[in-house]
């Protein structure tokens, strides 16, 4: 019994003390500490400026409340949680992935991919026909216009020599 | 008087514009020569009349003629009589009457020269344009008068063009609202000109392409006549954003050039579409191909081209209501379709005439590596576009507000970015119509053995990132790559003419201007490639107070406070904050900078201006954020520090002499058939041209 309360006591003590070291540690965060978080948000009111660098006057005081909340000992993920509860999701530099928002990251890749699949198609159509008539001449081939001729004769000649 | 006068002739413009559109529609399906030519003069005549109009209100801006709202809005009794002069681009109306003057200067040039010769596309060319000037004529006309005046009703001062009511007087206030300060700036005296001249000139290829269209004619004519003004459009569109980036980073003072900022993607979608298609067109020029995709190309470059003068006027983008609220959005808009739908029901009509007149052969081929560049290139618009529209279609459809920033776009363009630097290493030396592994592999082993090599030093040297690695590796192929290929050149000439080495490079470039010039810009992106990777990665910050005589430390910089001084400047009614810091580097003193805050009393705002010491290595960048007023005894200060951020503008500027080494007037380029050009400068480049 005497030794549990001497236990308990010694964590008290040294949690109070330690407790007392990140008190006095978060007490002042540095400006470097509050810029961290302030540049992954926008203000809802100066378009498109990060947080970190508005001159404005509300900014100025948004990022007194970002060290306010740092020397209370808030975490990174705290104080963006509260500016998106109480601004919206806009104060994000990215909206966050859910619902609607997921058309924001899908539709790029999808669109390119279906780009990257018709071109790639579109070379299989090309050059196949190629294959076709390696035999049969250049019958199958559109008519070059006249401007056309010479270079295509002179390239070919060419490429014939490589070969 | 004046500002009913240049209204008039504003009015007069508007009604020969639509004259001269008409006219050169009617006459050209009517077979009626004299009604064309009138088109044609009526054309000429809409530029000195917008000139005269332009005239009128640059007289009344400089002569602080405050009844007028718009000189009232853009210009103040203290801001000087050159920026008067530029406030004509500072403000809704006048930059729209900017974009219209420029059309029609352009169209006039276009007109004037070489009528004859282009006979049978001009009246359409005439047309389609007179379409778009319309439009933007009246626009200020009906919708954006510039020549508004404030007018007393009684006590009430209400906007009017004309007197409201019998009894009303023109109300003069004592001083004007003054230029937005961020604008008082060099870099931003000439920005918008040019982004808008970069504008307006990609209206020239497409009236060209759709006069193509229209009249049937399924050849490269219309590329080959206006390879010229595409280059030029492209040369100043690229130099519109590149000031745009110095004004931001010398004046915004947020430590960069580029925050993805909706406005700069605007001015950068049609830069995408348009480089895309200088180099597509090229494939048409030498092979025959792709038609459809060039028509494609330039369609959605115009389309961009007024899409992105719309994102920057109507206010869309700071809320989709602003948008609906303005006048000239659903307008703006309303264009933007029907041209879009007018210009791709003409190409599906076209369509099977502009069939291929040739085949792809290989992926590997010169054609095949541009397809890709084009598909990069689209992918980057994609990317950027939708991120635009993003917020946008969010606070339509779900009523919150998002932010898409800088995160979404890196993460997206980098990939694509660096698909485009490899290929710009690989592709001038991939031939027309036939290449392989093993003769692509021959050309480029060389290169990439001495970018290999160039990248593991910078493993001991200098970083170990892999990004940067990436980075480094494909910049340096693309550099070793291409001054390869001026050196073969350069040689094979040499030995083929026995010239020496120097005389041989020039005659090579000299003959072919719009090759060696595309090489030069390749080597501009990869500088430019250098500086944005500095930044992207290896950008450092610190911030800190400090009491006079303390310092801030970062990187091999020490920054230490002298002093500070606030003062007014009451004829241009600004006050100037501005300290002084001493800059040490590794201890050793080298310079001393002068951050400093303005603070215009006109318009209440403050500009940051950072103070800078640029080299090579690195840009140390310090913005003073805060001060202690009453006892000066500290000051906050922001310090950056952007490693190889210069090698942005010396690649800027190399881009610049590449562009006019390639785009340089000589012989007009539409009179020489181009494909006589292929194999010039010695044997060696036919098949690699």
């Amino acid at each position: 019994m005497k030794k549990l309360f001497l236990t308990l006591s010694l964590i008290l003590i040294f949690s109070v003390f330690f407790t007392g070291i990140a008190l006095a540690q978060d007490t002042a965060p540095s400006d470097d500490e509050v810029n961290a978080i302030a540049k992954q948000l926008y203000c809802p009111v100066c378009e498109n400026t990060p947080l970190d660098v508005c001159p404005t006057e509300a900014c100025r005081q948004w990022r007194e409340l970002i060290r306010d909340m740092l020397a209370e000992g808030k975490t990174e993920q705290e104080i963006k949680d509260y500016f998106v509860a109480n601004y919206g999701a806009r104060v994000l530099s990215e909206p966050p992935r859910t619902g609607f928002n997921w058309f924001v990251y899908i539709v790029p890749p999808v669109l390119i991919l279906i780009g990257a699949y018709i071109l790639f198609n579109s070379f299989r159509a090309w050059t196949k026909p190629r294959v076709a008539e390696s035999g049969a001449g250049r019958g199958k081939e559109a008519k070059p216009s006249a401007g056309d001729d010479e270079y295509i004769k002179r390239l070919e000649e060419e490429l014939k020599k490589r070969k | 008087m004046l500002p009913e006068f240049g209204f008039g002739v504003l009015l007069v413009g508007f009604i020969v514009t639509v004259y001269s559109g008409f006219a050169a529609w009617y006459g050209v399906r009517n077979k009626s020569a004299s009604l064309v030519e009138s088109a044609r003069r009526a054309q000429l005549l809409t530029f000195p009349l917008l000139t005269i109009a332009a005239g009128v209100l640059i007289y009344l801006l400089v002569n602080n003629h405050f009844e007028v709202s718009f000189v009232y809005e853009v210009t103040s009794r203290s801001m000087p009589t050159y920026l008067k002069v530029t406030a004509w681009w500072g403000g809704q109306a006048g930059s729209l009457l900017f974009w219209a003057w420029l059309l029609a200067m352009f169209t006039s040039a276009v007109t004037v020269r070489k009528w004859e010769r282009d006979l049978e596309f001009l009246p359409w060319v005439i047309v389609v344009s007179s379409i778009t000037l319309a439009f933007f004529v009246g626009m200020v006309v009906f919708y954006e008068n510039p020549f508004t005046r404030f007018w007393d009703i009684g006590g009430q001062v209400v906007p009017s063009l004309f007197a409201p009511s019998a009894n009303a007087t023109v109300f003069t206030p004592d001083d004007g609202q003054g230029l937005n300060p961020l604008l008082r700036h060099p870099g931003m005296v000439i920005h918008p000109p040019m982004l808008y001249l970069g504008f307006v000139s990609f209206v020239i290829p497409y009236a060209f392409a759709m006069a193509a269209l229209i009249t049937g004619r399924s050849d490269d004519r219309w590329i080959r006549i206006t390879r010229r003004w595409t280059l030029w459009a492209w040369l100043f569109l690229s130099l519109g954003l590149v000031l745009g980036g110095r004004w931001a980073y010398d004046v915004l003072g947020w430590g960069g050039y580029w925050g993805w900022d909706p406005v700069e993607i605007a001015a950068f979608m049609p830069w995408l579409t348009g480089t895309a298609f200088l180099h597509s067109v090229m494939i048409q020029e030498k092979r025959g191909l792709l038609k459809h995709w060039n028509m494609i190309l330039i369609i959605l470059t115009y389309a961009l081209v007024v899409f992105g003068t719309f994102l920057t006027r109507s206010g869309v983008l700071s809320s989709v209501h602003a948008f609906a609220n303005s006048p000239i959005g659903p307008l703006f808009m309303a264009f933007v379709s029907l041209t879009l739908i007018a210009s791709v029901a003409l190409l599906i009509k076209r369509w099977p005439e502009l069939k291929s007149e040739t085949e792809m052969k290989s992926m590997l081929s010169r054609e095949a590596l541009f397809l890709f560049n084009n598909l990069l290139f689209m992918g980057i618009l994609i990317v950027c576009f939708w991120g635009v529209i993003s917020p946008l279609a969010s606070e339509l459809f779900t009523g919150t507000k998002i932010t898409v920033g800088p995160p979404y776009y890196e993460r997206a363009t980098g990939p694509l970015f660096a698909g485009l630097l490899f290929l710009m290493a690989i592709a001038p030396l991939s031939a027309w119509g036939h290449s392989t592994v093993q003769t692509l592999g021959r050309a480029l082993w060389k290169s990439a053995l001495a970018a290999s090599i160039l990248t593991v030093g910078l493993v001991f040297t200098y970083t170990k990132n892999i990004y940067a690695l990436i980075g480094f590796f494909l910049i340096s192929f693309v550099f070793f790559a291409t001054v390869h290929e001026f050196w073969r050149g350069a040689n094979a000439r040499m030995k083929a003419q026995d010239e020496n080495f120097f005389a041989a490079l020039g005659r090579l470039m000299g003959r072919n201007r719009r090759r060696y010039g595309g090489y030069i810009i390749h080597i501009s992106m990869a500088l430019m490639a250098i500086g944005i990777l500095g930044i992207e990665i290896f950008q450092i910050e610190t911030q800190g107070t400090v009491a006079s005589g303390e310092s801030l430390e970062l990187a091999d910089y020490r920054v230490e406070y002298r002093e500070l001084a606030s003062w007014d400047d009451f004829g241009s009614a600004v006050n100037y904050t501005r300290s002084v810091v001493d800059i040490y580097e590794n201890g050793i003193f080298i310079g001393q900078l002068y951050p400093r805050i303005d603070y215009y009393y006109d318009s209440q705002q403050n500009m940051t201006i950072p103070g800078q010491h640029a080299t090579l290595k690195d840009d140390l960048y310090i913005l003073l954020v805060d001060w202690q007023p009453v006892s000066n005894q500290g000051a906050t200060f922001k310090i950056y520090v952007n490693p190889l951020v210069n090698w942005m503008w010396i690649g800027s500027l190399t881009f610049l002499f590449g562009l006019m080494f390639a785009a340089w007037p000589d012989k007009d380029p539409a009179d020489e058939p181009v494909r006589k050009r292929v194999g010039a400068g010695g044997r060696q480049a036919s098949a690699a041209d």
